[in-house]
């Protein structure tokens, strides 16, 4: 059982301090902001490092920060054997969005980065199965995106009513 | 009108080449798209299955038909308590449970107490949910598997819990019961005596399932070591609840992660043992529901022995619910699995985003994994298993 | 009766007509009836009370009416079907059903044909249903009915064996193929000299025959827990899912007709045909009718109570079923009543 402020330690000794960022007055539980190209390494080493152990991700969420012009994905982790939990943050800018795929380090990434792409366009490299899941495939736009404007037109179909 | 675009990208599906089967005649695997309308997808999951004769060589989930983008919903409401119907709709079969993790983790992130009534009320409403949603789940189950008759007697027991909840909250199905920091109003005067007595009348019911579905020769041979799930391919895949259970693992989030007020209650951890196959087959994952009825009864009746009679159940519901800036993540234990909502606020009165977590969603991604080689009677059986809601998968 | 109704009818082809009619008048009415027995077995089975409305007296009139929908339905062929097949379909599975009722003794008076070769005939000829759902499943040009046309094959090609064997052991009994001559065996009060003659209490050994055979037969007539080519759970439909309308219908009453045929093989076979088991007492042609209806009746009921009580098999457990136990348990069978035969 390790509070945030210790796995922060423990990760800026390992991959450096100019990583990670720990924000701490948060109103639940602080969370660390993870450069993007570290994401995977970072996820392996919470994986399989002893005493850490995160076997499993929560969830995965995107978001947009539609006044930072940034879109971010959090990472939710949380380890079956010592009970304690992190939240990750990877912040990108809104024009090239992209970051290394967790999907083989936790299989529940493979669905959720999915979602997040389809909603927030959020591309993740190295996905084996990179297409949207809950839109149509050849539906424009990314919904969850503050500033989403909804086609007019879907295969002929008028989408707004 | 635009042109209807005819070609749809898509994965393309390889089929393995013709093979000569030494009379002259050549074989090839088959693709058939199971579902969206089919009566045994639960709704309307569509499933590309590549079959070889009977057998599946491959699964591909296509999911999105009930795709209703509750997350923007929320982030159009202009009040967080706004959210709470749109929740019902996600797991419409346990519309309590997914109020109650909203409920939590907005008065989490508000800071906010509930008085011992509310608790109280709030746990035996979602364990009878619970109950409710678990008869749904092992009446279709059984359905699936070709008995139709358990399903009917799930539906009458089911039919007395609803009839709790309609007299409480006016609603069959989606209740908007469970507000932030309260409820929607006090229950009725006989609802102790109520759920006394289905809980003294439901007992009985659970042996009588058990003599009618759970020990059939047949439903045995066609449940048990069927659809495997190992421990570690569970926890990687991020499944959770009774299908998790049913794989070995003692976790349930009302023991190992507390909220409300869960850790007043004695009850066990139901976990799959393996009974007629192996562990974490389709018939432990249907048993581990079973059991965990009765478990929820314990948990009820406790709840109506110190259920105090006093309080007022909308003492702490906030005027105008604004939370401070800042993010949550709150995980429950609903009967699919982990519901965990994922929520953002700055600080105004509109969610900045609300994610769900939903326990289906993750569960049913584990679907290809375990289903290779499977016949396509076992698909039916898997998927009944894992128990979705496809409403809560689109969301 | 046929010299009866050739007494005031001229002999010739009106005779024959009304004659083959009689079994399509029985078939029809009793689907009806049926129908609606499987709805209120089905009801009462599951705590409930099944139709209630229609035409009054416990929803009586509720297959009629149902039947009067089918009718108006729309008769859809899909488009990429193969037309003819398609539509012809469902008349060779009734006229297979129909066919075999011929030599089905119904009571002492009245026998469709009077062939030697009964069994044999009605065997022969049901396997022309295996024929016509081959062909409505091949035909859809549908995954799910081509599923389950193969399934069918499978399974009726299988659970033949076990069936003809079963009543090879009650012809070695009898000695005689011809319905009529076995039914006629049976009269009378034979066994320990209150029972009846029936050979069902002919040995032991005949008890676990009729068990093979009406397990056997269940998988014949897709009843459950054999009901895989039509399971709609996991195929849809099966065979019928492109299906609609009367076409689906004469599917629907070619499978209540199979049910009563192997019920009434069954009860010619095993318990004394048109014979009363009172001995001489309500004996007669008309009262043999009904003994042997009602006897049949039985049985379709216990098929009925089976499948609202049991779930379905996997295809690869019904095989394993028929060829592992099925087959081997009819053979044995089949030796010990040729021995006992030969004992006593």
């Amino acid at each position: 059982m390790k509070t945030p402020e210790e796995l922060h330690r423990i990760l800026a000794d390992k991959f450096g301090d100019e990583v990670f960022e720990l924000k701490q007055d948060e109103p639940v539980a602080p969370w660390i902001i993870v450069k993007a190209e570290q994401i995977r390494e970072v996820s392996k080493f919470l994986r399989d490092e002893p005493g850490l152990r995160f076997d499993a991700l929560m969830c995965l969420s995107g978001v947009h920060y539609h006044k930072e012009n940034a879109l971010g994905v959090t990472y939710h982790l949380f380890s079956t054997s010592e009970k304690h939990k992190l939240t990750l943050k990877v912040i990108m800018p809104e024009e090239d969005a992209h970051l290394p795929t967790v999907e083989q380090i936790w299989k529940t990434a493979d669905w959720h980065e999915r979602e997040a792409y389809d909603m927030f366009g959020i591309r993740f490299d190295g996905h084996p199965d990179h297409r949207r899941i809950l839109c149509p495939d050849d539906w424009e736009g990314y919904p969850l995106r503050k500033d989403y404007q909804v086609q007019e037109f879907y295969r002929g179909m008028k989408v707004e009513y | 009108m635009t042109n209807v675009k005819e070609n749809r990208p898509g994965p393309e599906v390889t089929l393995s080449p013709p093979v000569d089967a030494g009379n002259g005649l050549k074989t090839q695997e088959m693709v058939i798209s199971m579902g969206p309308q089919h009566p045994s997808t639960h709704g309307v999951l569509r499933m590309e299955l590549t079959l070889n004769g009977e057998i599946v060589t491959r699964a591909i989930p296509h999911i999105g038909y009930l795709h209703r983008c509750f997350e923007k919903h929320s982030e159009a409401m202009n009040d967080y308590a706004k959210v709470i119907p749109y929740v019902d709709r996600m797991d419409y079969v346990a519309a309590m449970n997914n109020e109650l993790g909203y409920a939590i983790a907005m008065e989490r992130l508000m800071d906010i107490r509930v008085n011992d009534r509310v608790e109280y009320i709030r746990v035996i409403m979602s364990e009878l949910q619970r109950i409710a949603s678990h008869l749904l789940a092992v009446g279709t189950f059984g359905l699936d598997i070709g008995a139709f008759t358990p399903f009917l007697y799930c539906f009458i027991e089911r039919e007395k819990i609803l009839d709790i909840f309609e007299k409480a909250s006016g609603a069959r199905l989606l209740y908007n019961y469970i507000w932030i920091g309260g409820l929607m109003n006090d229950v009725p005067a006989d609802f102790k005596t109520d759920t006394a007595a289905f809980v003294k009348s439901f007992r009985p019911k659970i042996k009588e399932l058990n003599d009618l579905l759970s020990h059939n020769k047949i439903f045995i041979d066609r449940t048990a070591n069927v659809g495997v799930l190992p421990e570690k391919v569970a926890i990687n895949y991020g499944v959770s609840g009774p299908s998790l259970r049913g794989s070995g693992v003692e976790w349930d989030l009302r023991k190992d992660d507390p909220y409300s007020i869960y850790d007043r209650f004695e009850f066990d951890v139901i976990v799959g043992q393996g009974e007629m196959g192996t562990v974490g087959d389709c018939w432990d994952r249907y048993i581990v529901r079973v059991w965990e009825m009765e478990e929820s009864l314990k948990i009820i009746e406790q709840a109506l022995d110190q259920m105090p009679d006093e309080g007022d159940v909308q003492e702490a519901v906030p005027k105008k619910i604004r939370p401070p800036a800042g993010e949550i993540y709150c995980r429950t234990e609903t009967p699919r699995g982990e519901l965990g909502y994922y929520i953002i606020s700055d600080k105004s009165t509109t969610p900045f985003r609300v994610k769900a977590r939903a326990p289906s969603f993750v569960n049913l991604s584990v679907l290809p994994a375990i289903s290779i080689g499977a016949m396509v009677a076992d698909m039916v059986a898997i998927i009944g298993s894992i128990d979705i809601v496809l409403g809560e998968v689109d969301r | 009766m046929q010299q009866f109704l050739e007494s005031f009818l001229p002999a010739g082809p009106v005779v024959v007509f009304v004659f083959s009619i009689i079994p399509l008048m029985i078939i029809l009415i009793y689907a009806l009836f049926a129908i609606w027995l499987e709805r209120k077995v089905a009801g009462h089975i599951q705590d409930r009370l099944g139709p209630m409305q229609t035409g009054g007296w416990h929803g009586w009139a509720q297959t009629l009416a149902d039947l009067l929908k089918m009718i108006q339905k729309e008769d859809i062929v899909p488009a990429k079907a193969d037309r003819f097949l398609f539509k012809m379909a469902p008349f060779i599975a009734f006229a297979a059903s129909y066919a075999a009722f011929v030599a089905i003794p119904f009571s002492s008076g009245y026998i469709g044909s009077m062939i030697d070769i009964g069994v044999f005939y009605i065997v022969a000829i049901t396997s022309l249903l295996s024929v016509s759902i081959i062909m409505a499943g091949w035909a859809s040009n549908n995954k799910w009915s081509l599923l389950g046309a193969m399934r069918t094959a499978a399974q009726t090609v299988s659970y033949e064996v076990p069936t003809v064997v079963t009543i090879l052991s009650v012809i070695i009994v009898t000695g005689t193929l011809n319905l009529m001559e076995v039914t006629e065996m049976q009269t009378g009060n034979a066994f320990l000299g209150f029972l009846p003659s029936w050979l069902i209490f002919h040995s032991p050994f005949m008890v676990i025959a009729f068990v093979l055979f009406f397990i056997a037969s269940l998988a014949e007539a897709h009843r459950v827990p054999f009901d895989l080519p039509e399971s709609e759970s996991e195929l849809v439909g099966g065979y019928q899912t492109e299906y609609s309308g009367m076409r689906w219908g004469l599917f629907m009453l070619t499978e209540y007709a199979d049910m009563l045929l192997l019920s009434l093989v069954g009860a010619t076979l095993f318990f004394g045909g048109w014979n009363s088991p009172f001995g001489s007492f309500m004996d007669g042609p008309v009262w043999g009718a009904f003994w042997m209806l009602f006897k049949g009746m039985v049985l379709v009921f216990v098929m009925m109570w089976l499948r609202w009580t049991l779930p379905r098999l996997r295809v690869d457990q019904l095989m394993n079923l028929c060829w592992k136990y099925l087959i081997p348990l009819s053979f044995v069978n089949l030796v010990l009543i040729a021995l006992w035969e030969m004992i006593f």
